[in-house]
């Protein structure tokens, strides 16, 4: 049977069909789909969100060891975290199969960066493989736990955003099981001390031969020969335009495995044909390499090195032809992303934006929308947990230059347990003095609502204990009276409490609590906070049209000939209400 | 290898674009073209724009469409139909649905909803417009306006042949299968 599937779904299929049976993931766009689809197989596979990406690698990694087939998936940037286990792993090798999947997002829809991981297949040396579509997606992920078992290595799975989440046909097979390997000690194989690591180093160099070996035969490094004036090297999503730029004429070497590069094959279409072009999205990866075996051919010479590649692209790189295209004078107005309606973090940001001589360090959530006029209350963001560390460095410098200007960090709930409790711990341990505010919105919000540590529930939808944060901060070393929690919607509350822990010189913590308005809300939380369904209007005798409501930056509200607010998506959440100094809002009765 | 068929159908988060590609792709499938459908709503929760990309034929590769490659762009707002004019063919058709989401900065007075959009890309272009949403509270839901506009898709694409009313059938809600039927054939009704 054939379904239609997202790339994601299809990687999901394929874990299923193999026998997989431990998963682990830390939420992050364009993977997040392939946890949220596996767990609808939680039966046969056991799933968890991990509080990050290295623990969850790290989980897939025992797993293996253990001796069931497992696989952890990221985001491209989520492989920076995991990196550390990555590399040794490369030289431990497997016993169960074990894949990590990362997704990478050319173009940055929705990412901070756009870096092409394949490079860490080459610097960690495990084998990789780049599916182009849902059906190989599929194929791939089951190919690569058998991979992975035959050569003993970790296999990453490269995947971007058109792949994960482009539908296209996929066969439907059934499930395999896999019953657990049973275990052996294997100390000199799986405790990666020096002398053991010597010893793990050279069998990795014996195994990149074998894999190499075997990349040269596989069949899916396939070479199309058509007319052989034209030769083409692809691989994933770019193979897809390349194959429909140069149509049926051209000759393909198709590569599905490019880690290591199956240089013999490579080798033998390039002598085949007389002009060969490597078309791939991002870094010149497989160009690099195929120069470097003195192989002559057009790469990045004319295909863009950044931004994702689409037919239109590749085609005006090769052939010049620009086919014009229709136009109009007028500008469509962006629809920038904002906070929604109700957002806790819209009441905290407001409050924030009112305190002067301070630098706002910021973190990466739904929060960071918080950056946006006409809120502005945010200078820095790069990485899920810099917030407080980057915070307490400037803090440091700013304190030693003798600035009286005073840090606060900002980091969302998810961010803080990903990564943001070391940080805390610096602040702490080495003497600080900035404010760190935790927006616990009780949820993951900007990946679209996962669980996480302190939710109270699993990804297999379990009941589970909860992180207790301000139990947490005191345990690190925070002192009892720093440690602040607030319902950021209220303004005078938060902007109190703002001062009050930016007058200290030790260490603060303000955790803004209060429910993402999108969210699910559960028992705990309909019990904790007052989530009846609310409204606000405008007093149209009232207003003045200051705009200061406007400034707040709530889409529920409309600036024209009047000021309004739209009750569809409007919450009562009142902070406009709280900012009016016309007492022209109230709540609908 | 046979003319491969491009589509676009773009709007705003919460107009129902995802439930008109469903059953654009199913019916499609059904057809036996091979068919590669490619969803962008990355922000849409937060006010964002969406867009759907559907391609068919006997044998598709790229699952996204180029600018200057679309046989036809449903729009389902129309300043979308403005922001992806370009992608439509010389030759291709422009649906929209005549009907204004400010964004942001529209909202909040910082900029201005583009006026005379309809008659701009009308002079340069093949444009129907029509007012989905108010042939969707006639049929007796203003909810079937995604339906309306699919209705209108399929006969300006020539792709009546399909068993699109047991297709819809299978995917809307139980209980308003009649009323999305009578909204799919208005919706056809307004293409001549
Ligand atoms: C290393 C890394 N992993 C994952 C992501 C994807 N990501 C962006 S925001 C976010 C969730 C933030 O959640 P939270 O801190 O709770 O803030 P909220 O969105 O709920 O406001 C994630 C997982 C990322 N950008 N970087």
């Amino acid at each position: 049977m054939k379904v239609l599937m997202t790339g994601n779904e299809a990687i999901v299929r394929g874990a299923y069909e193999a026998g997989l049976t431990i998963a682990s993931a830390y939420p992050g766009t364009p993977s997040t789909e392939i946890l949220e689809n596996l767990v609808n197989y939680k039966d046969d596979i056991y799933c968890e969100w991990a509080p990050n990406e290295k623990v969850a690698l790290e989980v897939a990694i025992g797993a293996s060891i253990a001796g069931a087939r497992s696989m952890a998936a990221m985001k491209h940037v989520g492989v920076n975290v995991a990196a550390d286990p990555l590399f040794t792993f490369a030289y431990t090798g497997v016993t169960g199969g074990c894949v990590l999947v990362s997704a990478d997002d050319p173009g940055m829809h929705s990412s901070q960066n756009e870096q092409d991981n394949r490079n860490y297949a080459t610097a960690a040396r495990i084998l990789m493989l780049e599916p182009s579509d849902s059906q190989e997606a599929k194929d791939f992920m089951m190919l690569g736990l058998e991979l992975s078992e035959r050569f003993d290595t970790p296999v990453m799975i490269r995947m971007t955003t058109r792949v994960c989440h482009s539908k296209s046909m996929v066969e439907i097979g059934t499930r395999v099981e896999k019953p657990l390997i049973p275990y052996e000690r294997k100390i000199a194989k799986y405790v990666a001390t020096p002398a053991n690591g010597k010893v793990l180093r050279k069998q990795l160099i014996d195994r990149l031969k074998r894999m190499e070996k075997y990349s040269n035969t596989a069949p899916i490094n396939k070479a199309e020969y058509n007319d052989t004036k034209i030769g083409v090297i692809s691989a994933g999503i770019a193979y897809q335009y390349a194959r429909e730029v140069f149509g049926e004429e051209a000759s393909y070497l198709k590569l599905g495995m490019t880690f290591p590069m199956p240089m013999d094959l490579i080798t033998e279409f390039a002598g085949k044909v007389e002009k060969l072009y490597v078309i791939e999205e991002m870094d010149p990866y497989m160009e690099n390499q195929i120069k470097m075996a003195g192989i002559q051919c057009i790469g990045k010479e004319i295909i863009p090195e950044m931004d994702e590649l689409n037919t239109d692209i590749v085609r005006k790189a090769v052939f010049g032809t620009d086919t014009g295209v229709l136009q109009s004078e007028k500008v469509a107005v962006g629809r920038p992303p904002v906070l929604c309606a109700g957002c806790p973090h819209r009441g905290f940001f407001y409050a924030l934006r009112k305190k002067k001589n301070i630098i706002i360090t910021g973190d990466i959530g739904c929060y960071t929308l918080g950056s946006a006029a006409p809120l502005s209350a945010m200078d820095t963001c790069f990485c899920m947990g810099g917030s407080i560390s980057a915070g307490h460095g400037a803090a440091m410098a700013l304190k030693k230059g003798g600035s009286d200007k005073k840090v606060v960090a900002v980091i969302g709930d998810s961010t803080f347990f990903h990564s943001g409790v070391n940080s805390l711990m610096d602040v702490v341990y080495n003497k600080g003095n900035s404010v760190s505010v935790i927006l616990d919105n009780r949820i993951t919000a900007m990946t679209g609502h996962q669980d996480n540590p302190g939710t109270g529930y699993t990804l297999m939808g379990e009941s589970t204990r909860e992180v207790d944060i301000p139990m947490l901060c005191r345990a690190i070393g925070i002192k009892d009276e720093n440690i602040y929690t607030v319902n950021p919607l209220l303004l005078d509350e938060t902007g109190k409490v703002l001062d009050e822990a930016l007058s200290k010189d030790e260490p603060a913590v303000i955790i803004a609590r209060y429910p993402c308005v999108l969210k699910a809300f559960t028992d705990q939380d309909k019990e904790e906070f007052d989530l009846r369904p609310k409204k606000c209007y405008i007093d149209q005798e009232k207003c003045t049209k200051c705009k200061v409501c406007v400034k707040t930056g709530c889409p529920a509200i409309f600036s024209g000939e009047q000021i309004t607010i739209d009750q569809g998506p409007c919450t009562g959440c009142t902070v406009c209400m709280q900012v009016c100094k016309f007492d022209a809002i109230r709540e609908v009765e | 290898m046979g003319e491969i068929k491009n589509i676009l159908l773009v709007g705003v988060g919460g107009q129902g674009t995802i439930l008109a590609s469903k059953i654009l792709s199913e019916g499609l499938i059904q057809a036996g073209y091979d068919v590669k459908m490619s969803e962008i709503h990355g922000m849409s929760q937060r006010g964002g724009n969406v867009s759907t990309q559907i391609r068919f034929g006997d044998k598709v590769y790229s699952p996204i469409v180029g600018k200057g490659e679309a046989n036809i762009i449903v729009a389902f707002e129309k300043m979308e139909a403005l922001r992806w004019f370009e992608y439509l063919k010389d030759d291709g058709i422009m649906v929209i649905n005549d009907f204004e989401i400010p964004s942001v900065p529209i909202q909040q007075g910082t900029a201005k909803y583009p006026e005379g959009i309809l008659e701009d890309l009308a002079a340069k272009a093949k444009v129907l417009v029509f007012k989905a949403g108010e042939i969707a509270e006639k049929v007796g839901n203003a909810r079937t306006m995604n339906i309306v506009l699919l209705g209108a898709l399929t006969k300006a694409m020539d792709l009546q042949g399909i068993d699109w009313e047991s297709v819809i059938m299978a995917n809307v809600k139980k209980g308003l299968e009649d009323i999305n039927i009578k909204a799919f054939h208005a919706g056809a009704d307004q293409v001549k």
